[in-house]
């Protein structure tokens, strides 16, 4: 227990990345995916072929190739790229094509006479979108949305293979360095369940804020 | 300018074949083990004895949410040490601490396991508590035992319920088994990497690495689909 007492500010800063990550690539990955799934729904047939093929590809693929694919592939086609860079754009395209298909889910959820109504209220794609529909399909999106932020803080664990410092790098340099990793590990496990249980958690209060004077 | 050269490819093509076979290996040991624990699990937390419960929901809501990355170096990394450490403070032979010690395959087989456990046990426990009730009653009614419901009134109907999930959690698990590369399990990621690193054929390997991943999944995928629309329930 000594050597995690002793090399606790390291974690603490490794956590600081870990959160600051997953922190951009929720902001990253839900931009994407809001725009990923109404263009799903209601765009061009270009548009959605496009789409279809982005987000059933990166499904397709775990996420560990598509970080080695930007880390190591964009710096030999010339384009100079850092390993939190590289995580940032990588898993900002995994997250924004799961959420993609969550946002799709969820409008789909949303009855068609909704989309009626909003029309003979006069109102256009756009306010009828952001006034009638998100609302609306809110309730049911968020559960699956904060699944996957909580994959993300998971996931950003990866981003120790590409030598970003974050809580995962912190606890195998300290592991590797004091020869006992037991204490380390567990103490990382900890943090992570912690983390990821307060999302939850958050999850669950917001789920009930936004459902509240819904119809049931 | 970067040109590109799929002769390299070709040429370590078995590499790839053999890596994407011991993911599909690592994948279905993952998910028979994990089919194991996931339905005692499911079971436990169905019970009605309060203990059982709170192990298992500690155990899912742990496992949850933790890094399968870190599981899997804490049981290729700290295990080994912390057998060893165990046997050396207490006396106990170094050969026995030994037998603890997980390869590379192993220990991810074990750790896709535990974590796939987690994820089925929400799964089945879902499919155990769609049951209606009514089909309970009538086995108990046909004087079946508590063991002889579960086995034979709840488990077909849940399995038939739960089988779409279980195609899904294989699809996912074998795109983790990606993960066994940073423990050099010699899997299709660890081969891309190996290849990308030693000719500098970089966008090569990994698109490759990345089609061949897309392309199992979506026949994976296409194989069970088949399969659930195949069986005839007689349930």
């Amino acid at each position: 227990m000594q050597v995690v007492i002793d090399n606790f500010g390291l974690l603490m800063r490794g956590l600081a990345v870990t959160l600051q990550l997953s922190a951009l690539i929720i902001l990253f990955g839900t931009f994407i995916g809001l725009f990923g799934g109404i263009g799903l729904l209601y765009g061009p047939v270009w548009l959605r072929a496009i789409l279809r093929a982005y987000v059933d590809i990166i499904r397709g693929t775990p996420l560990l190739v598509v970080i080695f694919l930007i880390f190591y592939g964009l710096p030999a086609l010339n384009v100079e790229i850092d390993g939190f860079q590289a995580a940032v754009v990588a898993f900002s395209l995994f997250a924004g094509a799961h959420i993609s298909e969550i946002i799709r889910g969820g409008i789909s959820s949303v009855p068609r006479a909704q989309t009626d109504a909003a029309k003979a209220l006069g109102l256009t794609f756009w306010p009828s979108i952001t006034w009638v529909i998100l609302p609306q399909a809110l309730p049911v999106l968020l559960p699956p949305w904060v699944n996957t932020a909580v994959e993300m803080v998971k996931g950003s664990s990866l981003v120790v293979l590409v030598s970003v410092s974050d809580l995962m790098f912190a606890t195998v340099k300290v592991a590797e360095r004091t020869g006992n990793p037991m204490p380390l590990y567990l103490t990382a496990a900890g943090i992570y369940v912690l983390v990821n249980f307060s999302i939850s958690r958050f999850g669950v209060w917001l789920e009930r804020r936004t459902s509240r004077g819904m119809a049931a | 300018m970067y040109d590109l050269n799929w002769n390299v490819i070709l040429n370590n093509w078995p590499a790839f074949v053999e890596g994407l076979l011991l993911g599909l290996k690592l994948a279905v040991f993952g998910l028979g083990i994990g089919s194991v624990i996931g339905l005692l699990l499911a079971f436990a937390r169905t019970s009605h004895i309060a203990p059982l419960r709170a192990f298992a929901t500690i155990y899912v809501e742990i496992i949850r949410n933790v890094p399968l990355l870190l599981l899997l170096f804490l049981l290729y990394f700290g295990v080994p040490i912390a057998a060893i450490n165990f046997a050396n403070q207490n006396d106990i032979p170094v050969s026995v601490a030994r037998r603890f010690i997980l390869d590379g395959d192993q220990s991810a087989i074990v750790a896709l396991s535990i974590y796939a456990g987690a994820y089925l046990s929400e799964i089945f426990r879902a499919g155990i508590l769609g049951v209606g009730k009514r089909y309970l009653d009538a086995g108990q009614s046909l004087g079946l035992s508590r063991w002889g419901v579960a086995r034979y009134v709840t488990m077909p109907i849940m399995f038939r319920t739960v089988l779409p999930s279980l195609s899904n959690t294989f699809i996912s698990l074998f795109k983790d088994t990606s993960l066994a590369a940073a423990i050099a399990v010699p899997e299709l990621t660890f081969a891309a990497r190996e290849l990308s690193t030693n000719t500098f054929r970089v966008i090569e390997a990994w698109t490759t690495a990345g089609a061949l991943y897309i392309a199992t999944c979506f026949l994976i995928a296409g194989i069970l689909r088949y399969l659930e629309r195949r069986i005839r329930w007689t349930v």
